[in-house]
């Protein structure tokens, strides 16, 4: 079936249109990063002041080392627990629980956040209460993530294990190797690409979140995400145009760069596979 | 199909540890506090704690429930009239969502292949990069003489506004149900886009072959095949917008104005700025309450997705 030339036309005019609307605001926030106004609609001429005032910018730089810490704490440890998680529900079909255990590690991918972050604080404080710990900041902070970077890197790769061919750990298993061998051998260089897309996206969740880490943080420990919430509530600030330029040009040059690398990987062991297929 | 019956057998403490490490983690830290939150919802207040609900008097129990914050709930029209505000909005942003982003994923589907990656790189890239700063850039964009301020007001398009009530004057976009909702269909059209686009990706164009080859309409096919076939998409796109928009806070607070409250700030300022912990505990679980549905919806979908991929 040929799509008609309007239809073709109509379809291009919507794409387009689409992600200028998902753009708009990006390309905004870097233009108006450069320029030398305090009031971001008035062009007054290119400056890289608001750039030079982040640098002494204490509270904005104090976040963002808060932030990487913690982002980086919650991408390893989501990747681990969710990579768990994902085994267990696509390997072990039946176990006691299963619906419960699916639909907990789901339910914080929708849950609106104010009631995670309620409920994880009001058991952090009961907690503290009863053992003395843990006191509220970076490892609160760090829970909180971990819960739902969790589930997201859960559905990455389990994702990734629904296609992987079973027969391959079947025949490991018939050659010898232990499960814990099928594992490291067999099924961990499989799924490496899935296990690097969850880290970094799990990474700039953290690096992102605003209300969990408002519920968990506490006295001194005051991530990028609040400092930068906390000004854009009082109104506009190009301090926060020109850390939002900095974030922007770092995640996309590592997430474009990172998915040509998975890409890259991604051909490679295709060709292996099929060379090998060849020569068998 | 899945792991061969040895590995199960053959490695109980393996399979031990590989379900019961995530699932004592889920139980404690998500489970547990949802179930904590319930009880607080029923506690009584002292001075800055609550009280536990099961004390014991002389070796007896006593157990003393309070069900005032729920019964407040009900009967302050405030509270209710929020609520009812928070499923319009999250309602309204779903159809906007589903209907910018189901043409939008349909067209990316049908583009050429090799072009697919690019296209779904360029929905993911927002995506990742920071939700907080691009609905800050929005509060930029819609202030007075803000660009899309100029460029809805070139077009005519606040006057409709106004006069569908959506603004309170023709010049002022921000602070406004307007804002509100553009904001939050901006920040969710992705997840509606990216459920869509891959089911839509993976559907038999030779249906619509046979459909032509049957007399039918490239219309009559698309409403007849190509929907009813996407309709896993669908529901699984519109709960990713619905469930989190009814309990949104950081839009609302940067976006919206004092005439769209929404449950997600009540709570919040029952938390943090009334430091009444038993009544935003009863927020939430009213609010769970709202949300469950749709919720439930949510996993079967989720499930019969990943049990088809088998």
């Amino acid at each position: 079936m040929k799509a008609p030339a309007l239809n073709r036309w109509f379809g291009r005019g919507w794409l387009s249109l689409g992600y200028a609307f998902l753009y708009l605001p990006i390309v905004a926030l870097v233009l108006y990063s450069f320029n030398d106004s305090p009031v971001p609609n008035v062009w007054q001429g290119f400056t890289l002041k608001w750039y030079a005032a982040l640098g002494a910018d204490t509270e904005m730089l104090a976040g963002l080392a808060l932030s990487l810490k913690i982002a980086f704490l919650t991408a390893c440890t989501s990747v681990v627990l969710g990579t768990l998680a994902a085994i267990a529900l696509v390997r072990f079909r039946r176990f006691r629980g299963r619906t419960l255990f699916a639909g907990m590690l789901s339910a914080p991918l929708v849950m609106p956040e104010v009631i995670i972050g309620l409920s994880l604080l009001l058991m952090l404080v009961s907690m503290q209460r009863a053992l003395g710990f843990p006191e509220r900041g970076l490892l609160t902070i760090w829970f909180g993530h971990l819960l739902l970077g969790m589930a997201y890197a859960a559905v990455i790769v389990q994702a990734r294990l629904h296609d992987l061919n079973p027969q391959l750990a079947e025949a490991a298993m018939d050659l010898g190797a232990r499960p814990w061998q099928v594992f490291t051998l067999v099924t961990l260089p499989m799924i490496s690409q899935a296990l690097m897309s969850a880290w970094l996206l799990t990474f700039t969740l953290s690096l992102d979140d605003v209300v969990l880490s408002a519920f968990l943080s506490g006295p001194g420990a005051t991530t990028m995400p609040l400092v930068i919430f906390s000004r854009a509530r009082l109104g506009l600030n190009p301090s926060v145009n020109a850390i939002a330029t900095l974030i922007i040009t770092v995640v996309s040059v590592g997430v474009i760069s990172a998915s040509a690398v998975i890409a890259r990987r991604e051909r490679i062991r295709l060709s292996e596979v099929a060379a090998a297929a060849r020569a068998g | 199909m899945s792991a061969p019956s040895s590995s199960s057998k053959g490695s109980g403490h393996g399979r031990l540890a590989v379900i019961g490490i995530p699932y004592f983690w889920l139980l404690v830290f998500f489970l547990l506090p949802f179930l904590i939150v319930m009880k607080i919802s029923v506690s009584e207040m002292d001075e800055v704690t609550f009280r536990d609900i099961l004390s014991f008097d002389q070796g007896r129990p006593v157990l003393a429930l309070r069900f005032d914050n729920y019964l407040t709930l009900l009967r302050d029209d405030l509270y209710l009239l929020t609520y009812l505000a928070s499923l319009k909005y999250a309602a309204v942003t779903t159809l906007l969502c589903l209907a910018i982003g189901y043409p939008f994923a349909y067209f990316m589907a049908r583009a050429r292949s090799t072009l697919q990656p690019a296209l779904l790189m360029l929905v993911m890239l927002p995506f990742w990069t920071s939700f907080l700063l691009r609905v800050y850039a929005w509060k930029a964009l819609l202030t007075e003489h803000g660009w899309a301020a100029d460029a809805i007001r070139a077009i005519g398009l606040d006057r409709l506004l106004f006069r569908a009530n959506l603004i309170p004057g023709p010049e002022q976009l921000m602070n406004t149900p307007f804002s509100l909702v553009l904001g939050m269909t901006y920040t969710y059209l992705p997840f509606m886009i990216l459920p869509l686009y891959s089911n839509l990706s993976k559907m038999d164009l030779r249906l619509l072959e046979a459909a032509a080859d049957l007399g039918a309409t490239a219309w009559i096919a698309f409403w007849k095949i190509t929907v009813p076939l996407s309709k896993a998409g669908i529901v699984a796109g519109s709960m990713l917008v619905f469930i989190p928009c009814v309990g949104e806070y950081v839009i609302p607070e940067l976006l919206g104005g004092p005439q769209t409250q929404m449950i997600g700030r009540t709570l919040w300022d029952e938390f943090f700025s009334n430091n009444d912990w038993p009544m935003a505990a009863t927020v939430a679980v009213a609010m769970v309450l709202l949300i469950i549905v749709p919720l439930a919806l949510f996993n079967k979908v989720e499930a019969e997705t990943l049990e088809a991929r088998r």
